[in-house]
């Protein structure tokens, strides 16, 4: 097996070193009866060339030429080449937990700098390593704020992402802790802000909401903010689309951001991996989730990094730990930092820019199709949005994906009060043309009687 | 300085945060010409524009180059030599595996994309469910966990949604001292009561002891096979009939699946539910703390409760479904499920590497791996324990834990001979773990060592041994050749700087 570096000589002569006669010697504790004596019933063994072939040919029938409207918490963008070539550093990709800081300075440093960029990003003083992703990280956060608070109710924008307010009840499953989820207003696509001011009392730990929100649009953080503060309850701003922050106001009257930096350089890879983060007003920092780089000094009075506060992690604390996380997302944060760092404070900015304008037109051509209509129209938006479409969605998308177009998603899966409603997303990567061609399928529906 | 022959100081370059090499106008992106109108993003986003743009450093591509090159010379990695972290299993990460899962068509897979243009992203996934099926000798798996921690959340669950479909969840969960801190912190997040289980004098479960604490108020055991300390649970089909007995689950934390593997499987000695680490025991990159993946496998009777959504194949392949010319689905209606444990499917990036991994072994080298996984173990066992205290005797599978006893009489302790080590060319072993070793030194080589720096790893412990009796301060004071020596935790933890500031340049 060309992954193990001993010869059968040398295998005969450290067995004989241990005293043992035979491999099995070694196994002897396991029950005679539970010995596996067969070979286990998996692929055979193959050659390089064989298992590349293998996934290509599997990439193959995925179908790789496909134009696509496709957004909602997985975003296309481009990835610079840099990002490749240096998370591939062995010395990157093969080392572990910076455990033993002073042969991972490499890694505490870089950790340090997404921390740092991600709270100049949302506007919050501290943030941490990274979560797994955006939906583990925004229940993460919801549990914090219960811990921050000592209250025991939530309260959770339905225009939260849906499968992340799933994700959020698994997690509160057996917590006792009871969710009020708020709706939002018909025409503006954001929080009912009179329902939430209803529902928002003395024993709310917390208010989720998300925005950019599942449609796409903008939420009114300041006037959330305010309902939630005036019950003493804490405001968590989860972020699908990081992009965002290059144009978009950070949520600076949040007590807690949660957010998915898959944008930030992270491939789509069918949902993952992708990068949580979570980053908190300072005086919430005891109560954070994940590991945390810290800046330090060596005996010289050296600079250095190291983890930190680690007194609130499970491999101290136990069952009174803040949170079960152990292996976070690393490699994926450090693919973050350098996408950040490529595009650095104006890049960042004119890529959401580019973004805005790409979504605008999208909007705008898609919405002038007969029988098509821009839902949420006034409410600010950042590179997704809502069409309403007479006819059935499954039928024009048909008609798209046979001009190699994946269109946008149907939501009535999670909204059936929104009937032939779909959320599309351009990218600073979806070509005009495509746009275009997009909207000559959608209009080419069969005129009805 | 050792003259053993491993290691020779070599200069690395200082560098700086990526914060103090900015400069206003500096670059390091160019986007193309926009093909679609401009539009005025304040008058477009009213109040929510953002006035002032993100503290973000500008560099030109060659310093960003640089920047990470000079950072990740501060590192060390498996690629640069042994990494014998026990409970890791850090091994060979092989580069194929980093090939094949950026290939067109699955590294740019949009989770919402039709199922009929997903199938072969779905086929590699089933293909990788079989396999682990099929190595833990489980009835099913679902592959959304995001990493052991996670999984073991997952497992816990499905234990617990099963109690309350008989009418009691139950209150406690039995976990042994020497298990991960994971394992209490996740039995808590689920609302159990832990209660420890007390080691017997093997380090194994004390079956008395088991007996005793079972009760009908026990949800589970969460039991790590081998234990932390490298030992196989030799009575383990007792401590399962044990605990069926009285209604209560098997858990197995399979961290250290890596001496199992095509020897013997969990589902055949009385394990209901466990997790796997594809980052431990498949080879997907640590990455420096992640990302990893949980899957977790259970008995048929777990099924109904694995998390939403499940992959399901049309019965009678060739009978393609109508609707979306499908073989394979994911099938959302599961009315027992304990519902989502993370968005999309999992890390699917994950899968593809860690099947990757399995094709290359085939049944054949995943044995062989395991075994050699588990004789470097007793090789090192075997020409260190003249030096080392060896606190339990029972037979080592694929690590050793001895305790620093002998060397903390010269007032050296286990975390200075880990330092130590890094002067030898070697990252420590887990330094005081598992719990129940006082001054535990952890070693787990995994199969990836070649005789020749097993050899130096041993000759740099028994060099070590020596030191600590002729010059222990030489120990107590390392590492001696990294770039930092020892690094002020408590001012870190007093006084956290956790970001940059412009202010502090």
């Amino acid at each position: 097996m060309r992954y193990l570096p001993k010869s059968p000589a040398e295998r005969e002569q450290m067995l004989k070193a241990i005293g043992a006669k035979a491999i099995d010697d070694l196994f002897s504790t396991i029950p005679a009866e539970y010995r596996l004596t067969r070979d286990l019933d998996v692929p055979r063994q193959q050659g390089e060339s064989e298992i590349v072939s293998y996934f290509k040919a599997a990439g193959q029938k995925n179908a790789t030429d496909y134009a696509s409207f496709l957004g909602a918490g997985c975003y296309r963008h481009y990835r610079p080449v840099v990002i490749d070539a240096l998370v591939q550093r062995g010395e990157f990709l093969t080392s572990y937990t910076p455990y033993q800081a002073e042969i991972t300075q490499g890694t505490l440093q870089a950790i340090f700098e997404f921390q740092t960029m991600i709270a100049e990003l949302t506007g919050m003083d501290v943030a941490n390593a990274s979560m797994y992703d955006g939906s583990t990280g925004a229940a993460e956060a919801v549990l914090m704020a219960m811990r921050v608070t000592s209250r025991q109710k939530a309260v959770v924008a339905s225009t939260v992402h849906p499968e992340y307010r799933e994700v959020l009840q698994t997690y509160l499953r057996y917590r006792d802790l009871p969710t009020a989820e708020i709706g939002y207003v018909p025409d503006s696509g954001r929080v009912d802000l009179k329902a939430l001011e209803a529902d928002v009392t003395e024993e709310t730990a917390a208010v989720l909401v998300q925005s950019p929100n599942f449609f796409g649009v903008i939420e009114d953080i300041p006037a959330i903010a305010e309902i939630a503060h005036k019950k003493g309850a804490l405001l968590i701003v989860s972020i699908a689309e990081a992009v965002s922050l290059g144009v978009v106001r950070p949520p600076v009257e949040a007590d807690i951001v949660s957010m998915e930096a898959q944008s930030f350089g992270v491939a789509l890879s069918y949902g993952g991996p992708f990068c949580g983060v979570i980053a908190a007003k300072e005086q919430y920092l005891r109560q954070m989730p994940g590991r945390l780089a810290g800046q330090t000094v060596d005996g010289n009075g050296n600079r250095g990094f190291v983890l930190t506060l680690s007194t609130r992690e499970q491999h101290i604390r136990r069952e009174k730990a803040t949170s079960n996380i152990c292996t976070n997302q690393a490699l994926v944060a450090l693919m973050a930092t350098i996408f950040l760092t490529v595009y650095g404070k104006e890049g960042i900015r004119e890529l959401a820019e580019h973004n805005l304008a790409k979504a605008a037109y999208a909007a705008k051509t898609l919405s002038a199709q007969p029988g098509a209509k821009l839902l949420f129209k006034d409410s600010p938006r950042f590179h997704e949005f809502v069409l309403q479409t007479q006819e059935p969605a499954a039928q024009w998308s048909q008609r798209l994906l046979d001009e190699k177009i994946v269109g946008g998603l149907d939501l009535g899966r999670w909204y059936p009060e929104l009937k032939n409603a779909t959320l599309w997303c351009a990218t600073e990567v979806t070509a005009r043309e495509t746009i275009d061609h997009a909207a000559k399928v959608l209009a080419a529906a069969p005129v009805e009687a | 300085m050792s003259s053993l022959g491993k290691v020779r100081p070599h200069q690395t370059q200082n560098e700086g945060l990526v914060f103090e090499k900015s400069a206003p106008g500096k670059r390091g992106y160019k986007l193309p010409p926009l093909d679609v109108p401009e539009v005025d993003a304040k008058a477009a986003l009213g109040s929510a524009y953002r006035e002032e743009k993100a503290g973000l450093p500008e560099l030109s591509e060659i310093e960003i180059i640089r920047h990470f090159t000079r950072l990740s010379t501060w590192n060390y990695a498996i690629d640069l030599g042994m990494y014998p972290l026990g409970s890791c299993t850090m091994k060979y990460n092989p580069r194929v595996n980093e090939f094949v899962a950026r290939i067109e068509g699955l590294a740019d897979a949009h989770p919402y994309r039709p199922e009929s243009l997903a199938q072969g992203v779905l086929e590699v996934i089933d293909l990788l469910q079989r396999c682990l099926i099929e190595i833990t000798g489980m009835d099913t798996i679902t592959l959304q966990p995001a990493a052991g921690a996670h999984g073991e959340f997952t497992g816990i669950l499905l234990v617990r949604a099963w109690h309350e479909s008989r009418g009691n969840a139950r209150r406690k969960i039995l976990i042994p001292d020497s298990a991960h801190g994971t394992n209490p912190a996740t039995a808590a997040i689920c609302g159990y009561q832990v209660e420890n289980l007390k080691s017997n004098a093997q380090g194994g479960i004390d079956l008395e002891a088991l007996e005793r604490q079972v009760d009908e108020d026990t949800a589970a055991l969460m039991l790590t096979n081998p234990s932390t300390l490298g030992v196989f649970e030799n009575e383990i089909h007792k401590i399962a009939d044990i605990l069926h007995a009285k209604g209560a689950l098997l858990y197995m934390d399979g961290a250290n699946m890596n001496a199992l593997v095509g020897k013997v499987r969990p589902g055949d000695f009385g394990v209901d539910v466990m997790h796997l680490n594809l980052h431990k025991t498949f080879s997907t990159p640590h990455g420096g703390g992640g990302p990893g993946s949980g899957p977790v496998a259970c008995k048929k009777f777990l099924e109904p409760f694995l998390p939403t959504p499940v992959l399901t194949r049309e019965q009678g392949s060739g009978n393609r479904d109508q609707k979306t010319n499908s073989e394979l689905h994911w099938e959302y209606d599961r009315p027992q499920s304990v519902g989502r444990v993370r968005a999309f499917y999992g890390n699917t990036g994950m899968f593809i590497r860690a099947l990757a991994y399995i094709l290359a072994n085939g049944p054949d080298g995943l044995r062989q791996t395991t075994e050699d996984a588990v004789l470097n173990a007793n090789y090192i066992r075997k020409n260190l324990e003249d030096l080392y205290e060896l606190p339990y005797k029972t037979p080592s599978m694929h690590e050793v834990v001895f305790s620093d006893k002998r060397q903390a009489v010269k007032g050296v302790k286990t975390g200075d001979i880990a330092k130590r080590l890094i002067d030898y060319g070697f990252h420590p072993y887990t330094v005081s773990f598992p719990l129940i070793v006082h001054g535990a030194l952890m070693i787990e080589p995994t199969e990836s060592e070649s005789l020749e720096e097993l050899d130096l790893f041993i000759d740099a412990m028994r060099s070590i041994a020596k030191e600590v009796e002729e010059t222990p301060d030489l120990v107590k004071s390392a590492p001696h050749s990294t770039r930092v020596s020892r690094l002020d935790e408590v001012q870190a933890a007093r006084k956290p700087i956790l970001r940059w500031r412009p202010e502090a340049k």
